[in-house]
């Protein structure tokens, strides 16, 4: 028979923030992992885009036209004017993820903002509220935006504000169904009768309860709306040159994909790869801010 | 003494409609309840599914507006819903769920739910906040350390009592109980009416308290209320319609429930099922399952008329106030 040692001495820095952070961090699957990873990293880039950009985007090497990868001074290779596949990529990452963070937020905001409206106010607001999502779905949305961007211009603000608009029908959709189930019975209803204002209702109740659902729409619109602004501006009416985007770049590079693969091959693999880290983390948040499956 | 609640002829109605294109048929869930509820008092609800116990209890605390009738509240007219008059008199009046599960808000610790009357209401300043919701966890028997628990991770009997605890936390003089122990188990029902009305007596609380349980009003109620199809078949003190039953109905209700130690004795069992709501009966919308129903009683439909002291019946059979005190 043994005696368990019970007196084993309990470590001081059991509750520290760091050790709690180590933790939490050991049990995030690698996928994840390299997700939350990337995305730190394209934010990163994004932020200090001006730091660490070795040439200008706009600056010109001759001598070195279309230079393989790898050949130095141009890590990543040139383009067919000789400028720097890797300054012109950080550049892109980060012009397309200001677009696409900007328009997912500015869609999400809108979307759910409508759907609560329509959860709330039921009768004429829900009817115009449903009209215009079932207008929106049903309209090509590239076809809108060509139509939008070929009539005034395009910019910089006008595009995110565009793209602002894409996928906000399936917040609306979403917020609108949840939230009229939460607040027909259950918890909503508990905290209406205990007097709270409706805008506390939906704000502290409702929205946390449904986030997670509009957490992973959101993963989903994110990608989608890099892919569409690579669409328009591969159609020349997205981001205008000199400026680049991701998908301005694998439009210009599509030209010389036999003679240089790499100009078009390198934001590809950046879209790609984004695309991925969103959903892989946002699948895993979903779970994570869900403390029933704790 | 004031009347603390006062509704009278309270109606709701609902449509109904059978089918894609049938006709919207109304169903009066409740029809002409009348009833009054002192401050401190409890007043038990009693009958069978669908005989509108918990419609009368939304109208009661004005989160269904009543089509007919009105509620009157420490002498005013219930504000409309949704109204901020109607929030702020929530601070006054709360409700008890059935299924506390559902009456929480499973993102939320129980500590900030318990909280949330006194964020709404501002009762107290800020800084007394966790000590109140110390106090209140305290009182309903949760242990300081469930407070950072998150409802799924309680018990049935605990949920129950965090959502009393949330109910009472802006002190309010009126607690409608919807069955609110019908979703525990026997053990754990007594431990909770048991609380209630300590709870009651500690902070002179009025009480509604709706059930189909006879043995848990008998314990906690001082009046009942008996309901049979959207209407009031009889009202007195606990003691006195447990004892003496004068309705049909409600001796059959009262027979149905076991004492220990004696046989079940001149049992009264109700044939049939309780009448569809849309289709009522003519007359006393009790006499298809009656076994004193007389012609009387198919015609017309009985009024509640006083049957002895402070005690009302609604039935043909029921004889004049004098022999019913005698009896």
């Amino acid at each position: 028979m043994t005696i368990a040692d019970t007196s084993a001495p309990v470590t001081p820095d059991h509750n520290t923030v760091l050790s709690r952070m180590r933790r939490a961090l050991r049990q995030v699957p690698f996928s994840v992992g390299f997700g939350i990873a990337w995305l730190a990293g394209m934010v990163l880039i994004a932020i200090f885009a001006d730091q660490i950009r070795p040439y200008g985007i706009t600056a010109m090497d001759l001598r070195s036209r279309l230079a393989l990868p790898g050949t130095f001074p141009h890590l990543l290779g040139t383009d067919e004017l000789g400028r720097d596949v890797l300054s012109r990529l950080i550049q892109s990452i980060r012009m397309s993820l200001v677009i696409a963070f900007g328009a997912t937020i500015i869609s999400a905001i809108f979307g759910t903002t409508l759907g609560f409206l329509a959860a709330k106010f039921r009768g004429v607001v829900e009817h115009l509220v449903l009209v215009l999502a079932d207008f929106q779905a049903a309209l090509p949305f590239l076809i809108m935006s060509i139509a939008i961007l070929a009539f005034f211009g395009s910019s910089m603000s006008l595009l995110i504000v565009l793209m602002g608009f894409y996928g906000w029908e399936r917040y609306a959709r979403i917020a609108r169904g949840l939230a009229i189930s939460a607040s027909a019975q259950g918890y909503a209803a508990a905290v209406v009768q205990l007097g709270a204002t409706p805008m506390r209702v939906y704000l502290k109740h409702i929205l946390p309860n449904v986030a997670s659902t509009l957490i992973v729409s959101m993963t989903l619109t994110f990608p989608e709306i890099i892919l569409m602004e690579s669409g328009l501006s591969f159609l020349g009416l997205g981001v205008q040159p000199p400026e680049t985007s991701l998908g301005n770049m694998v439009g210009f590079g599509r030209e010389y994909l036999t003679r240089a693969p790499w100009i078009m091959l390198a934001p590809s693999l950046v879209i790609m790869l984004t695309t991925l880290s969103i959903s892989l983390v946002g699948d895993w948040l979903r779970d994570k801010l869900d403390p029933t499956l704790r | 003494m004031a009347h603390l609640l006062e509704a009278r002829d309270l109606v709701r109605t609902y449509q109904v409609r059978r089918g894609l294109l049938g006709k919207p048929t109304p169903v009066r869930a409740v029809d002409g309840v009348s009833l009054t509820v002192r401050p401190g008092e409890t007043l038990g609800i009693v009958g069978e599914s669908g005989s509108g116990k918990s419609t009368l209890g939304r109208m009661l605390l004005g989160i269904d507006a009543p089509q007919g009738g009105d509620v009157v509240f420490e002498g005013q007219a219930m504000p409309e819903f949704g109204t901020p008059q109607w929030r702020a008199l929530r601070a006054r009046m709360q409700l008890v769920y059935q299924d506390p599960l559902a009456a929480l808000d499973r993102r939320l610790t129980i500590a900030q739910q318990i909280g949330e009357p006194l964020d709404i209401h501002k009762v107290i300043p800020k800084e007394h906040r966790a000590a109140r919701v110390a106090e209140l966890m305290a009182a309903v028997g949760l242990r300081p350390d469930q407070g950072g628990r998150y409802p799924h991770e309680l018990s049935g009997g605990q949920r129950q009592r965090a959502v009393i605890a949330r109910a009472l936390a802006s002190r309010p003089k009126l607690l409608v109980c919807d069955e609110p122990v019908s979703a525990l188990d026997v053990s754990i029902q007594a431990q909770v009416v048991n609380m209630l009305r300590d709870l009651q007596d500690m902070n002179n609380i009025a009480m509604v308290f709706i059930s189909h349980d006879l043995k848990v009003v008998r314990n906690i109620a001082d009046r009942v209320a008996v309901m049979y199809l959207g209407r009031i078949v009889e009202e007195a003190s606990s003691d006195v319609i447990f004892k003496t039953p004068l309705h049909p109905y409600t001796k059959a209700l009262v027979s149905s429930v076991p004492v220990p130690g004696k046989m079940l004795e001149g049992r009264v069992i109700l044939q049939g099922e309780p009448p569809n709501p849309a289709n009522r009966p003519s007359g006393c919308a009790f006499h298809p399952r009656c076994s004193l129903a007389n012609d009387l009683c198919r015609s017309r439909v009985p009024a509640l008329l006083v049957a002895g002291e402070g005690r009302t019946a609604a039935c043909h059979m029921v004889e004049a106030p004098a022999d019913a005190v005698a009896a």
